[in-house]
């Protein structure tokens, strides 16, 4: 059983087209990353599988995409679909208030009052996210006052805190520096064993240190996609193989 | 030429220099002579009685009275208007809505305030009771008359909100609704107070159509539905005929007015100053 | 169906999704009830004054020379243009001028811009009332200058200059650096560039300083009563006292028995309002166009 099955995808913006028949099927509790040059079209992917392209005005998308086997654009409650797929972004983008509220940000929009409740899931998400012991005795204080790549767990808690299925990452490293993407990257590790992972990288080094399928866009197309290994060891296309071994993008 | 735009930037300078040198050595010494503590604390103006007694107290508390309902009616309908306007409207009803808050913004006090005797003294009247000229009706007019300060001013503070803030808490499952109010709205918290200090000052300072609703009894207020003076209508009411310590004492009412606005003032730039720091 | 396009979220999406969410549909009813609110008040106050003044525009409101049985506007109304000709000349130079020192000349973090911009801060937010006893004080008394139309000129011109000053200056502040190096790379002077490029193109941004001015002229009472003074007919000279029209109707609301002739003013003032915030919106939009 696919976490997500995307069909013959195609996406518009106005009278562009930034994605040609999508078909992708994303392994449950796995690390996908997708990876191709900038503007191929794979954080536009990202966004439809938890319809953010909704907010773009003049996005047109046509074909399917199924989440668990239901169809995420036929009769669903946006908000649901994306307590169910979190997403984390490339810029850290913590709300301007405090460590606690931001990760109880999710629960309390979700009808969680309770201080008790609270209090157990930020403790459980920054766990989680492996920044409970940096963060413990600051968790009142204004969250925009973290160093990037705390801020960048930090939401990685926060997204974690709705008891997400699939946590959506749009170069979630792109902005930090090398010890944070490190601890990012193990933490992302860690994450698997819970979480179906998408991440869209730039970096692919980082999609061989930690994904275990890759997807290689180019111009709005899916090129390539198979296992990790296989597509950066022995690439079936031409174009794959010239982008893995950097002769453009 | 360099010289002559040197001396025309300084003309803001010395028009604020005269106009605190002019209100204070006028106003001051009527205090002076009255005494402070008659003046700002003493709760009878009678300056035409054989014993005149000059206390502003009923004028101070009347223009916060004023103020403060004209806040708490303005404030609501113009930050939910601003957020309106900035999150809410559609492409084109933006124009058109635009174009009528100007306007709003443009009409003036003289044209508000023969609205509100004509419209809402009778509707106070007819709908609360007492004689319709009252705190009430001067509050429901003041706060129409500051919603466009406040919409104008709350709306580009709501625009300046990064959209990753919008984002990041649509992605965690909230509506357009939860992400608007509980976090694009409290991150456009130190412009949403500026623009409700302005609206206070423009109260404050309102006088043509407060002195045509609010009934201008020189007294303490005494309910809500019954008349009050504010410090601006006093002046404008009685500068026509008053003559000697009367007519200073007046220049002092508009020296307490005055520092208050300052104060305001100071207040507005301080939010404002704060909100360029943290950028 | 193969290219059905499937983000489109239906009414019955929303409709189920506010189910779930009744909070944020409460919150969607008050945001556009206050909208609704705002728009009704507008509305409701035009037509109120359109349809209670409109049938009293008089041939007789608008004779040369004001009765108490005519009462007519005309003389205000001349009375009022005069005063924002006066107004504007004392107070557009000044307003460019010390925007251009400001933008073109000052080293930007000289001390003297800090108190330029703090004095222009608390100018823009003093109380009408407040302008009018400072101009009767100074103007009309220690100057002696008497009720007189260059009294309330001078008052009023004060009370505009932030708003010409710093419309004037985000204008300057608007113009390409390139037109400026442009022009000093051809051997002008800085002099000759301002007033050949640089205010050339800030022209529309100085304008709806200029319109916005106007605006507030007409508009103003508390500042004229006691300065300019009351008399009701045409000022022979600048040291002569004259009524604006904003005054004019405020002696009628006041009169008591001229309610109809107040209305029908009043029509007249939203005139000139509808008039400038036409002219200013259509300024506005040249900039925002040449924007992109």
């Amino acid at each position: 059983m696919y976490k997500f099955q995307i069909e013959n995808l195609n996406l518009f913006y106005g009278s562009f087209q930034a994605l040609f028949d999508v078909d992708l099927n994303i392994e449950d509790r796995c690390i996908t990353a997708f990876i191709g040059p900038s503007g191929c079209g794979k954080s536009t992917l990202l966004k439809t599988l938890n319809r953010m392209n909704d907010l773009v005005e003049g996005c047109r998308i046509t074909g399917k995409v199924l989440l668990d086997g239901e169809d995420i654009y036929y009769n669903t409650d946006v908000n649901l679909l994306r307590k169910k797929v979190g997403m984390v972004f490339q810029k850290p983008n913590p709300f301007p208030m405090s460590v606690y509220d931001n990760v109880a940000y999710g629960p309390r929009t979700h009808g969680i009052r309770s201080k008790a409740q609270l209090d157990e899931i930020v403790e459980d998400s920054l766990r989680r996210a492996a920044i409970w012991d940096e963060l413990k005795d600051r968790l009142r204080r204004n969250a925009l006052g973290l160093s990037g790549g705390q801020q960048q767990r930090l939401c990685i808690a926060r997204a974690l805190a709705v008891n997400p299925d699939v946590l959506l990452m749009d170069e979630p490293t792109s902005a930090l520096d090398p010890i944070s993407t490190t601890k990012i990257e193990d933490l992302v590790q860690e994450l698997k064993q819970d979480y179906t992972i998408i991440i869209v990288t730039h970096n692919m080094q980082q999609a061989t240190r930690i994904s275990d399928n890759t997807a290689f866009f180019l111009l709005g197309k899916v090129i390539e996609y198979g296992p990790t290994e296989n597509l950066f060891s022995m690439p079936r296309d031409k174009r794959t193989e010239d982008y893995i071994t950097g002769r453009f993008g | 030429m360099e010289a002559v735009f040197f001396i025309t930037a300084c003309a803001s300078i010395l028009a604020v220099l005269l106009i605190c040198f002019f209100i204070f050595v006028n106003g001051l010494p009527a205090i002076a002579k009255i005494g402070v503590f008659n003046f700002l604390g003493g709760t009878k103006w009678a300056p035409l009685n054989t014993v005149p007694s000059f206390g502003i107290l009923p004028m101070i508390v009347g223009s916060l009275f004023v103020t403060a309902g004209a806040i708490v009616i303005g404030v609501p309908i113009g930050l939910l208007t601003a957020i309106f306007m900035a999150q809410f409207c559609p492409k084109k009803m933006y124009h058109p809505l635009k174009t009528i808050i100007d306007l709003l913004a443009g009409i003036p006090s003289i044209v508000y305030g023969f609205f509100g005797i004509a419209v809402l003294v009778p509707f106070v009247r007819d709908t609360f009771g007492g004689n319709g000229n009252s705190i009430l009706t001067a509050s429901l007019l003041l706060g129409i008359m500051i919603l466009p300060t406040i919409i104008g001013i709350s709306e580009a503070a709501l625009r300046a909100v990064p959209s990753s803030y919008y984002e990041g808490a649509l992605a965690l499952g909230a509506t357009h609704e939860r992400a608007v109010f509980f976090t694009v709205f409290p991150a456009a918290g130190s412009g949403v107070l500026a623009s409700v200090v302005l609206g206070i000052g423009r109260a404050v300072g309102e006088t043509m159509a407060v002195i045509m609703v609010a009934g201008n009894q020189a007294r303490m207020p005494v309910g809500i539905l019954k008349g009050v003076r504010t410090l601006t209508a006093n002046i404008i009411l009685e500068m026509g005929y008053a003559a000697d310590l009367h007519r200073e004492a007046l220049i002092a009412c508009g020296a307490v007015l005055f520092v208050f606005v300052l104060l305001l003032n100071f207040c507005f730039s301080a939010i404002t100053e704060y909100r360029r720091r943290r950028e | 169906m193969k290219h059905e396009t499937i983000n489109r979220i239906s009414f019955r999406q929303r409709l189920s999704s506010y189910r779930n969410n009744p909070l944020s549909f409460l919150l969607l009813l008050l945001v556009w009830c206050a909208m609704a609110a705002t728009v009704f008040i507008l509305l409701f106050i035009v037509f109120y004054i359109l349809v209670n003044g409109v049938p009293h525009l008089t041939p007789g409101l608008f004779s040369p020379v004001y009765t108490t049985d005519n009462v007519s506007a005309l003389p205000a109304i001349i009375t009022t243009l005069l005063m924002v000709g006066l107004s504007l000349a004392i107070a557009v130079p000044f307003g460019i001028g010390c925007a251009i020192f400001l933008v073109e000349y000052a080293k930007k973090t000289n001390r003297f811009i800090r108190y330029v911009r703090l004095t222009t801060e608390t100018l823009a937010g003093i109380p009408s009332i407040i302008y009018g006893l400072f101009g009767m004080l100074f103007f009309v008394i220690a100057l002696k200058w008497n009720l007189s139309l260059l009294a309330g000129g001078f008052t009023l011109a004060i009370m505009v200059l932030p708003t010409i000053m710093r419309s004037t200056e985000e204008a300057l502040k608007a113009t390409p650096d390139a037109y400026r190096e442009g022009s000093f790379g051809l051997g002008a002077g800085r002099l000759r560039t301002v007033f050949r490029i640089v205010l050339p193109s800030a022209m529309p941004g100085i304008s709806a300083g200029i319109i916005l001015s106007v605006g507030r002229i007409v508009g103003e009472t508390a500042a004229l009563i006691y300065t300019a003074g009351t008399v009701a007919k045409v000022p022979e000279n600048i040291f002569a006292s004259g009524r604006t029209l904003s005054i004019h109707m405020y002696l009628l609301a006041g009169e008591g028995i001229y309610t109809d002739q107040a209305y029908a003013t009043a029509v007249i003032l939203l005139g000139f309002v509808l008039v400038i915030n036409f002219i200013s919106s259509f300024i506005t939009r040249k900039i925002t166009k040449g924007q992109d």
